[in-house]
């Protein structure tokens, strides 16, 4: 009986003993920064005197959502997004006490549709992108019909006579998000009459532009891109959407389809060409810098040459590093605790 | 009733019935076969995929270099400077050693290339040997480091050479200097014990399971001391003590119930109580086993209550008999009859608890921690998380890591369900 009583006290001990103090940085956030913020996370644990901040994956939404719940030790440091912050999460950081964030961008990210490289690369544009996958698509006379477009020389008659077969990501992911915005919404952009309606109703525009057809032609293949990356290898006919930093790992057995004419390709993406590219985010709660040890620290080894440079090693995994200006403006920014300007 | 003799037409009706029932039994057996082999086929495919793609894992591809550790290759000033293992670059030794063997190298591009043959763990490696052995600073020593896992796996043969010479992300230089190491006996293949001693990594190559490990078995053990004396006691209770009403059977019913409720469900409620109410820390496994006993806590009632009810009557009614008290015959003769059972049960349980993800992503568990939890209050993770965590990274190494923390997820569960067995056969008692 001694014993269990002891180890409940050891318990409540311990509980009460790490609810008071936290020294180590707990960053949460977006899946698609995950590998890149958990990559400099374990170089500063390795090379500085600080522990090992601990980086979850909970998605963009989920870990703003953590990061605007307070200020606190039980609150998250920092959140990684796929995407940049709303004026509605604003809001809801300042009502609950967060007016001072840090906002730092980390670099870029290119969204391709691959294939497999037993078939011939593709070259297509976001138009014709859009009229393969829209749920519905102006007829002849402009008109809005349900897509009935079956293979992809239907869509455009230069492209092969090849039934349209996508996988792609689910609408949980920022992946999809962003492919529906860069992607669909850039080809849908293209037709006068829609991009007209965008100023009368708004609301409308959005659901021609994103709206994806459901009928067998996209495939939600599930958040895991690595499970596209192999159906795309047993099946060359299919086509994927995801991160370019899987295509960059497969390159030898896949290939992206040239966007607007411009291909998938690390420089590409970089200087701004390839169409379909979206800015990765962090953001940081600038009341727990000093209070938490190494946040500053950590932002420093973040904004370093060595990790973000066009030669630094979150390149080597797949991140599309900023132009020179633009990092030193950043990497300033990180030196200063420059506050979020909408 | 008067006995009717079967006349032979009746005998030659039942001898044809006879066939026919025959041949149902016999295709009853047959699809039982079927099915049976069925399900041995999808586990043998499963194993054999998991295997075929898991053991590469187990091998780690090292670099034998001669390293020299002079203040200059160290890039510092002076070797007596007490900041030196901050300052120091510990990769350049490792790059000059490297450099060495190819003299050839001249251009950046070159240099770069070779520079990725090694892992940047190496640089890491070789600060911790100089940290432990101070001795060795100023002086040239072999040492073996890790390669980069593109090297990794042209070696183990995951990626073959193509029509242009590559051979996945290696290009045709590296291929020929990894060709030529291999000839002067450099690099060789060694059994990857790092796999079970570090934690998780962002470098395919220095990433190991032994964080997972802890980190499961702390979950497991809050999770067996919270929820087996929770549990038993309940089935005690609710199997020897309590009067029959309608009161218990609302609680049966509800412990049934909560047996079937999806897991995620009790990681919203760990998430509420014990995270927001009672302020415990996240991603630790002490909260990680406090909601994996939640889950389990029915299944082990549920199972404690069948043990108990096994125990023939006439046990409890000759200990009553004797003298006993309701609770010494509970106690000295009922329980013990009953724990093989229980404990059968109980670590069915842990065992599904084991494989558990989804209630852990509510408390933080599913996150990228660098360091081996030495307590349950450290942040950890568990072994279904590493899985899930090394399956969705973009890394190509990282299959065959994913392949083998499954492997090893699976020598556990095999582990626990062979203890049950074991027990149930050891202590059953027939009567």
């Amino acid at each position: 009986m001694h014993k269990k009583t002891i180890l409940l006290a050891g318990i409540m001990l311990a509980v009460a003993s790490s609810a008071s103090a936290r020294d180590q940085i707990r960053i949460v956030g977006s899946s698609t920064v995950f590998p890149f913020s958990s990559a400099v996370a374990e170089t500063f644990g390795k090379t500085s005197s600080f522990k090992t901040p601990i980086v979850e994956s909970t998605g963009s939404g989920g870990g703003l959502k953590l990061f605007c719940s307070g200020i606190g030790v039980k609150h998250p440091d920092i959140t990684n997004a796929s995407r940049r912050i709303k004026s509605s999460e604003v809001k809801r950081c300042a009502k609950n006490g967060i007016k001072d964030i840090i906002e730092m961008k980390v670099g870029y990210d290119g969204i391709v549709i691959a294939n497999s490289k037993k078939s011939p690369q593709m070259k297509l544009t976001r138009k014709q992108v859009w009229l393969a996958l829209a749920k519905d698509v102006p007829n002849a006379k402009g008109k809005l019909v349900p897509n009935r477009y079956k293979t992809w020389a239907d869509v455009d008659s230069s492209l092969p006579a090849q039934r349209i077969e996508v996988l792609g990501p689910p609408p949980t992911s920022g992946t999809r998000d962003a492919f529906v915005e860069l992607a669909m919404e850039g080809g849908c952009k293209k037709f006068p009459a829609i991009k007209a309606m965008k100023k009368i109703n708004k609301k409308k525009y959005k659901a021609i532009c994103h709206s994806i057809r459901e009928d067998g032609a996209f495939i939600e293949a599930g958040e895991n891109d690595n499970l596209i990356v192999q159906k795309l290898n047993a099946n060359p006919k299919a086509f994927g959407v995801f991160g370019y930093s899987f295509l960059d790992q497969n390159s030898d057995s896949l290939q992206g389809s040239l966007m607007d004419g411009v291909a998938p390709e690390f420089e590409l993406i970089a200087n701004g060409k390839y169409p379909v590219s979206r800015a990765l985010f962090f953001y940081v709660k600038k009341a727990h810098v000093g209070v938490v040890p190494g946040i500053q620290e950590f932002l420093k080894a973040f904004a370093s040459e060595k990790a973000w440079g066009p030669e630094g090693y979150l390149a080597e995994k797949g991140l599309i590093p900023m132009q020179d200006g633009e990092r030193k403006s950043w990497a300033n920014a990180a030196k200063t605790l420059k506050n979020l300007s909408m | 009733m008067t006995e009717k003799i079967p006349s032979a037409d009746t005998a030659t009706k039942v001898e044809k019935s006879l066939k026919k029932r025959r041949n149902a039994q016999w295709r009853h057996r047959q699809y039982g076969i079927l099915a049976i082999s069925l399900g041995m086929f999808a586990l043998l495919a499963l194993l054999i995929s998991v295997l075929g793609r898991g053991l590469p894992a187990f091998k780690q591809t090292v670099l034998n270099l001669e390293i020299t550790t002079d203040a200059v290759s160290l890039g510092v000033d002076s070797l007596d400077d007490k900041q030196l293992f901050d300052t120091a670059n510990f990769q350049l030794p490792i790059r000059l050693a490297l450099r060495g063997l190819f003299p050839d190298a001249r251009s950046r591009f070159e240099r770069r290339s070779l520079n990725k043959l090694v892992s940047t763990g190496a640089g890491f490696k070789l600060r911790e040997v100089l940290k432990s052995n101070p001795s060795f600073l100023g002086k040239t020593f072999k040492l073996e480091v890790p390669t980069s896992d593109d090297v990794s796996a042209y070696v183990k043969g995951t990626v073959q050479i193509n029509s242009e010479g590559k051979a996945g992300k290696l290009n045709r230089q590296q291929v020929k200097w990894t060709d030529t190491l291999i000839e002067q006996g450099h690099l060789k293949s060694v059994f990857n014990s790092a796999f079970f001693q570090t934690a998780d990594s962002r470098e395919p190559e220095l990433a190991g399971i032994w964080g997972a490990i802890v980190g499961s078995a702390l979950s497991l053990l809050v999770c067996l001391v919270i929820s087996f004396p929770i549990g038993v006691l309940a089935a005690i209770h609710l199997e020897e003590f309590a009067k029959p009403s309608k009161l218990t059977d609302f609680i049966e019913v509800n412990i049934n119930n909560l047996a079937a409720v999806p897991s995620i469900v009790f990681g919203l409620l760990g998430l509420a109580v014990f995270l927001n109410w009672f302020g415990m820390p996240r991603s630790a496994p002490l909260v990680g086993g406090l909601v994996l006993a939640l889950m389990t806590l029915p299944t082990i009632i549920i199972a404690a209550r069948a043990a108990l009810k096994s125990v023939p009557v006439s046990i409890r009614d000759a200990a009553l008999a004797v003298g006993a008290s309701p609770l010494q015959a509970c106690f000295h003769h009922v329980v013990p009859l009953a724990m093989p059972g229980m404990l059968t049960g109980s670590i069915l349980g842990m065992a599904r608890a084991l494989g558990e993800t989804a209630p852990l992503l509510m408390i933080g568990m599913v996150a990228f921690i660098a360091d081996v939890p030495t307590g349950i209050t450290d942040p950890a993770t568990a072994l279904p998380v590493q899985v899930y965590l090394w399956a969705d990274s973009p890394e190509r190494a990282f299959a065959e890591k994913t392949a083998a923390a499954i492997l090893v997820l699976l020598v556990f569960l095999l582990i626990m369900n062979l203890t049950a067995i074991i027990l149930r056969k050891k202590f059953e008692v027939r009567y």
